[in-house]
């Protein structure tokens, strides 16, 4: 049998509002999700919550509970004592929409700017290998629903709006560690990225976001302490560049081996062709509407993802624009006896 | 026919909307206060207790056994008694000038620094934040993006120094398992020994060391033997937090224990010699 309890909801807009007051039924076994959808049902059926799966994984349902960001469908009523009131507020650090809705484009922004999966040099898609030990360290961000409720605790931003530009938040940092960590990742600047753009330095790892994590990821720990330490030897440690100077040894620099071999392939350039990767391409932004925003949804941009490399263009483009050259059918991936060609790089399980 | 409800506040507004209006700072109901009060006590109460020791000069040797509490280790001034000074006594005795005057600011340049340390007291003495979802105590904001703090990214060179000083400490420990000139063994130097391999635990657990061990390295299938290490170092650094508590007990525990031997205020328990 169900028991009044007592909720108290923020409701408004961004010209203002309050919190309200409610009597609510609860039930054995319910979640504050299923609270907000009772309320919904009797009593206030204008109240605008963001759901989704109610089983912990879309990340949605982002709210703040007593205080705490939590989810709302991960939020069992049963951890809170009979006589408890409940108060349900939106996410407080991005501009709310309506009710317990809230705009998160701010995160969106945020991984757009980072830059992307760089493909290994020489190895087509579709034959990418890695041993597990190499990638079980990006698996765990991977885990990543992307709730924001990191970005929402993480008081560089909480409580300091003016940081919003030059801080990209502990949702970025593991993407951006995801992508250091990763064995066939070709880019070597993510370190230097994470620092001078996504404003690393500014995380001063009190550990919040770990702590509101829903999955559990061990943020700080396991991505932000270890982009530190990269950082740390690109820029900092004595013993290192010693080390780099006595053996020649320059693993950081991915010159011992560590990346996969130049592509010979027909229509391959720049870093798949071996050319050393270069940073004079700056991060480009996303594109924008004519008011400057960015849409709501990445589908009815015409270059859905992340920024083109060609620029702000409409695809597909005409082939004389094209600044490479189309390869062949199956091209690269076999060898002219249709065996496929050991460069001696890959790993292979 | 679909009706399209007007999302209210949603204009061609620019970057600065606004958040939902919630005047209270905080609508935490737990007893988010107590962590950092507790730290706050147990951080001010060990640096209070360390610094009127470390500024005693006297009580920190115990001749008989070879007891040398780590806050005086290597004892390096003209003051040292005889025996305790293993390094000589190249220093002067000036009372503002600990004995261990060497290794005292790396130990304490190593805490400082140290991952777990800086969450602790930024959060309970520097109020940046008090806890989460808990404002922030401060109006401006540069995180460690600047002097000072940006020197907070030298705890690297203070993890190697305190390697160096984990095996002066644990020296210590092994030539204090003497009574007079032939082997003993006593109360004291299960402390002692006890302290010293905690200390190994809380500097191999540090996130430096972790990074070092094998973190850095994008392919760990390359490299085993570093995996490995790297894998042991991940346990222990999972505890770093506790670690770093238990050795604040242990080194207080060490120090007290030789002074009150030292000071005579009860005898060491032997079991040999």
């Amino acid at each position: 049998m169900g028991t009044k309890r007592h909720f108290r909801v923020w409701r408004g807009d961004s010209a203002g509002g309050d919190i309200q007051d409610f009597d609510v039924e609860v039930n054995d076994g319910e979640v504050v999700l299923d609270i907000i959808h009772r309320l919904q049902a009797t009593q206030t059926p204008d109240l605008a919550c963001r759901w989704n799966c109610k089983a912990g994984k879309c990340g949605s349902c982002s709210m703040e509970i007593n205080g705490k960001p939590r989810l709302g469908c991960m939020t069992r009523m049963s951890t809170f004592e009979e006589d408890e009131t409940v108060t349900i507020t939106p996410l407080r650090t991005f501009p709310v929409i309506r009710d317990l809705v809230t705009d998160v484009s701010f995160n969106y922004d945020k991984a757009r700017e980072t830059p992307a999966f760089a493909p290994p040099p020489g190895v087509a898609p579709g034959d990418y290998r890695m041993q597990q030990i190499d990638v079980e360290r990006s698996q765990e961000f991977r885990k990543c629903i992307e709730c924001f409720l990191c970005q929402n605790t993480c008081h560089v931003v909480r409580d300091h709006e003016d940081n919003k530009a030059a801080f990209s938040g502990p949702r970025s940092f593991i993407r951006a560690a995801e992508l250091d960590m990763h064995p066939l990742d070709d880019r070597e600047d993510r370190k230097e990225y994470a620092q001078a753009h996504q404003g690393m330095g500014l995380c001063n790892i009190t550990k919040c976001c770990t702590e509101v994590c829903p999955e559990h990821i061990k943020i700080t720990d396991n991505a932000i302490i270890p982009m530190k330490e990269r950082v740390v030897d690109r820029r900092y440690d004595p013993l290192v560049w010693l080390g780099r100077k006595i053996f020649r040894r320059d693993q950081l620099n991915g010159s011992d081996g560590e990346s996969m071999a130049p592509s010979t392939s027909v229509g391959v350039t720049d870093v798949a062709k071996g050319a050393p990767y270069t940073t004079n391409r700056l991060p480009e932004n996303p594109p924008v509407r004519e008011d400057g925003r960015m849409d709501v949804t990445e589908v009815t941009l015409p270059n859905p993802g992340g920024p083109s490399p060609f620029g702000d263009q409409t695809f597909p483009l005409p082939p004389d624009k094209v600044s490479y050259q189309q390869p062949g059918p199956r091209h690269g991936s076999l060898g002219e006896d249709g065996n496929r060609s050991e460069d001696g790089h890959h790993q292979t399980h | 026919m679909t009706t399209t409800a007007t999302r209210p506040g949603v204009g061609p507004s620019g970057p600065d909307r606004p958040r939902a209006a919630i005047t209270a700072k905080t609508l935490r109901t737990d007893r988010w206060w107590l962590a950092p009060l507790i730290t706050f006590v147990g951080l001010g109460a060990w640096v209070a207790y360390a610094t009127v020791r470390v500024f005693m000069h006297k009580w920190y040797f115990v001749e008989a056994y070879h007891y040398l509490t780590p806050f005086y280790s290597p004892c390096l001034t003209d003051r040292c008694v005889e025996g305790s000074a293993l390094f000589g006594t190249p220093l002067p005795s000036f009372w503002l000038l600990p004995e261990a005057a060497f290794t005292l600011p790396f130990l304490l340049l190593f805490r400082l620094t140290c991952y777990y340390y800086r969450k602790a007291y930024y959060r309970a003495f520097w109020l940046s934040p008090p806890a989460c979802a808990v404002p922030d105590g401060h109006e401006k904001y540069t995180g460690e993006t600047r002097f000072p703090l940006i020197f907070q990214n030298a705890h690297r060179y203070a993890f190697y120094a305190a390697v160096i000083i984990s095996l002066i400490n644990t020296y210590d420990a092994i030539i204090a398992f003497r009574s007079g000139d032939s082997f003993g063994f006593g109360l004291g130097n299960i402390i002692l020994v006890g302290n010293v391999v905690m200390l190994w635990l809380y500097t191999l657990s540090c996130h430096s060391c972790r990074h070092i061990a094998g973190g850095r390295l994008k392919h760990f299938s390359k490299h085993p033997v570093r995996y490995r290490v790297w894998t042991f170092v991940s346990k222990l650094n999972v505890r770093h937090m506790q670690l770093a508590w238990i050795t604040l007990g242990t080194l207080a525990l060490t120090d007290f224990y030789v002074m009150a031997v030292s000071a005579g205020w009860f005898s060491d328990l032997r079991f040999v010699g």
